[in-house]
């Protein structure tokens, strides 16, 4: 479809200020059904779209009950196989499960920082704010040198 | 009164100095910039999104290398890659403007926490301190950015703060002023998750929305559609916004054609420049070299130097086999894999698959679920290679989008590149960046949220210079809202004609219409179905029927807001569409084969074609007029 909910696991983030899935889809695809109206089950997410699904995967990894998962494009992909990330704040694990049962498992780092502090004004608390005009000039100061007789006029 | 409703939006009026649209790398790299040149300044500034900045724009999944990175290289020779790459056609200027400014980018996403690979011994060295970068190629270092946006994204959040960040709003339109049409005064979109519309006013505007996706029939048609190789929700807007404004474009007909694995779209560049893969035709044979001869036939290979050819001509060195019934195109990872393992421990070949799976994994997950589920494992299995369909940008190995003013400060630089604002177009006051600079490719990720930063800083300068200056909209509040919700109108109006909801003789559904431009295209601009072969006939039909369909295209219908975001998208998409078929018709010539093909014009004409195509669009008349604008050359060869 390519991405689906699975009934069992979806509480449609009763409690939480906002959908998970619903938010953070670069596409739109992923809503709540809040009355089961358009899928006979209330107060879950869906993937209204899945042609238009990128396999991006936002959606998967945002979940907080892990309730998203792939089921990769039907019109190309043998059934069978899973690809599914488990996402923490510096890490992602990821489970592979093959169509003939192989199994393989990888962890990569995410980032180095802790979760919300990247800062634009970490360790640049002052600059040449009168260089507002020069071309060569951004505010953490950092042009690469330039071999300036590359020049035809230079 | 009665409450808003389906069909009855709330108006929402703002007035601002500066309007960033768009979300990805180049607003998220304008939002970093523009706030702290305006420190202190009283500017009203806001970002509107139409999707979550945390996954917004083509970085929303993750990369697994930044391809530009300086680092020991000087960025004249960033020029020459470019200039090689896009067959000698490139403005100088902006691009050497890119290869200068973009490794302080860099340097920012790594202090924030982004995951770069070091070399042996560097591993825990900032490339600030030294630091040696993994490198997959002369400019590309290789990342752990799975997380790649979601870093660069909260950064910009906290520079511009939640409360002057708008998600979930679409902006479809950008509206002249009414005392001076060469300028623009304000933007008009849509929530997609409440009946509202949005009517924003300003001195300035950064339109950065991506490049065009889904605008030829792609090569899978169901639901396999959505596994476009770039972000399937990048709809032509910032060009089709920026056209119907009156903005200059420049190099529309160029495209960009990836040959990536076959129906994942997953990225071949560190199988090939790091892993040393190789690829063969169905023979086995090498097929760069048994047609290497080709580039001397139509002057294609002018701008070849040895194994340095420009992407498309690489394309073109596989086409030939796939014309000639020599497919498929296999890239052989066992072998690759295997040579490396031959100086390896058992750790480092573990390390080495990982390596190989992580590159998909950070980027085109789906190429992973085809490899699981047709058990193929690379150390183990070939794979396929395919070309696929084309896509429109600006910033990858591509140069189509809009004529913006350039650096001043370059020599040798033709005076009319440069009018007074870095990155701004040729209406007063509408900026861009990213996939919106056309004749400036090979920016990527780094560079696209680097072109966002100088174009914040120009804005700044032109907010602070029309101080006094009042936008006044060309349209009325009333026409506006006609227009944007036209399609919803369309649907309310006419749904109980007939008793199946998408057949109707009143409207067509977005779905409908994206399939019939897509068709078009496919067929007769160059898709995969001619093998990229067009001609001054075929282009005739097309803007014939090209015309019907924009015509048709007020017959949208919206039967709620999800429609009305696509029913937007894909005008978007006929406008970017319409451009690069009229620019294709004007370059009489084939500049990029391996891109694309005009059969009539085989030979690569430099004698008459080593120029800038720009073209501007008049709304009203619905006219274009195109003309050729000198190439200069800055950088030596």
């Amino acid at each position: 479809m390519p991405t689906f909910v699975r009934t069992d696991k979806c509480d449609g983030c009763k409690g939480r200020d906002k959908t998970a899935c619903m938010y953070i889809c670069p596409h739109d695809l992923m809503k709540l059904d809040k009355d089961g109206s358009d899928t006979g089950h209330a107060m879950k997410a869906w993937n209204q779209e899945p042609e238009q699904c990128w396999e991006c995967y936002a959606c998967v990894k945002v979940c907080p009950h892990q309730a998203i998962e792939c089921r990769h494009y039907a019109d190309i992909v043998p059934l069978g196989a899973s690809v599914q990330p488990l996402r923490g704040t510096d890490s992602i694990m990821w489970t592979i499960k093959f169509r003939n049962g192989n199994m393989k498992r990888f962890k990569f780092p995410i980032r180095t920082t802790p979760e919300g502090s990247a800062d634009p004004r970490a360790g640049i608390s002052d600059f040449d704010k009168s260089k507002l005009e020069a071309p060569d000039y951004l505010f953490n100061d950092d042009l690469h040198a330039c071999d300036m007789s590359q020049f035809g006029q230079g | 009164m009665a409450g808003y409703e389906f069909g009855n939006p709330e108006v929402v009026e703002e007035e601002l100095d500066v309007l960033i649209i768009g979300g990805g790398m180049a607003a998220c790299g304008a939002a970093v910039e523009i706030m702290r040149w305006s420190e202190g300044l009283d500017l009203k500034i806001k970002l509107v999104d139409k999707a979550a900045m945390d996954r917004s724009g083509a970085v929303a999944q993750g990369l697994s290398a930044i391809n530009t990175y300086m680092g020991d290289n000087d960025p004249a020779d960033y020029v020459r890659m470019v200039r090689t790459d896009l067959m000698g056609i490139i403005r100088e200027d902006l691009v050497y403007d890119v290869g200068r400014h973009v490794d302080g980018s860099v340097h920012l996403f790594e202090h924030w926490g982004l995951p770069i690979w070091k070399r042996p011994g560097d591993e825990d060295k900032p490339l600030t301190g030294g630091g040696k970068p993994v490198r997959s190629g002369k400019w590309q270092i290789m990342i752990n950015g799975e997380s790649y946006k979601w870093i660069v994204a909260e950064a910009a959040k906290k520079s511009l703060g939640t409360e002057n960040i708008q998600e979930h709003v679409f902006i479809v339109k950008l509206v002249n002023d009414k005392n001076d049409p060469s300028r623009v005064a304000g933007a008009v979109g849509f929530s997609v998750r409440e009946d509202k519309v949005y009517i924003y006013k300003f001195k300035c505007c950064l339109l950065v929305c991506g490049g065009a996706v889904n605008v030829f029939r792609p090569r899978s048609v169901g639901e396999g559609q959505g596994r476009a190789w770039y972000p399937v929700w990048n709809a032509g807007s910032t060009y089709a916004m920026a056209l119907e404004a009156g903005a200059e474009g420049t190099m529309l007909e160029n495209r960009f054609v990836p040959a990536r694995f076959k129906d994942g779209y997953g990225p071949v560049g560190a199988w090939f420049l790091l892993f040393k893969a190789k690829s063969m035709n169905a023979n086995g044979e090498d097929y760069q070299a048994k047609n290497a001869h080709l580039l001397k036939e139509h002057n294609y290979g002018t701008y070849a130097q040895g194994h340095s050819m420009g992407t498309c001509l690489r394309n073109h060195l596989m086409m030939e086999e796939l014309r000639n019934g020599e497919g498929p195109i296999i890239m052989d990872t066992p072998s690759a894999l295997a040579k490396l393992a031959e100086t390896m421990t058992p750790k480092e070949i573990k390390h080495l698959e990982a390596e190989a799976w992580e590159d998909f994994l950070d980027m085109t997950i789906g190429q992973c679920g085809i490899w699981a589920g047709e058990n193929i494992e690379p150390d183990k299995e070939v794979s396929e290679l395919m070309p696929t369909e084309p896509y429109l940008l600006g910033s990858h190995a591509g140069c189509a989008g809009l004529w913006v003013s350039g650096p001043t400060d370059i020599p040798g630089v033709p005076e009319d590149w440069s009018w007074g604002y870095r990155g701004m177009t040729t209406i007063t006051g509408l900026f861009t960046a990213g996939d919106g600079v056309g004749a400036s490719g090979h920016k990527f990720s780094s560079g696209s949220f680097t072109e966002g930063r100088l174009a914040a800083k120009s804005m700044v300068k032109f907010a602070l210079d029309n101080k006094d200056w009042q936008p006044e909209l060309e349209d009325s509040v009333e026409d506006l809202l006609e227009e944007i919700y036209r399609p919803v109108r369309n649907f309310l109006e006419r749904k109980d004609y007939t008793t199946a909801i998408d057949v109707n003789p009143h409207y067509v559904t977005p779905r409908m219409l994206q399939f019939r431009l897509q068709k078009i295209m496919d067929e007769y601009v160059a898709g995969v179905s001619t093998m990229y072969q067009t001609n001054a006939k075929y282009l005739e039909i097309a803007e014939r029927k090209l015309g019907m369909l924009k015509e048709d295209s007020l017959k949208t219908r919206a039967k709620d807001l999800h429609e009305l975001l696509r029913a937007w998208e894909n005008y978007h998409r006929i406008i970017a569409a319409e451009a690069h078929m009229k620019h294709i018709q004007f370059r009489e010539e084939t500049r990029y084969p391996g891109y694309y093909y005009r059969a009539d014009y085989r030979d690569l004409d430099d004698e008459n074609w080593r120029v800038f195509v720009n073209s501007t669009y008049d709304r009203k008349t619905k006219q274009w007029s195109l003309r050729k604008v000198p190439y200069v050359q800055l950088i030596k060869d």
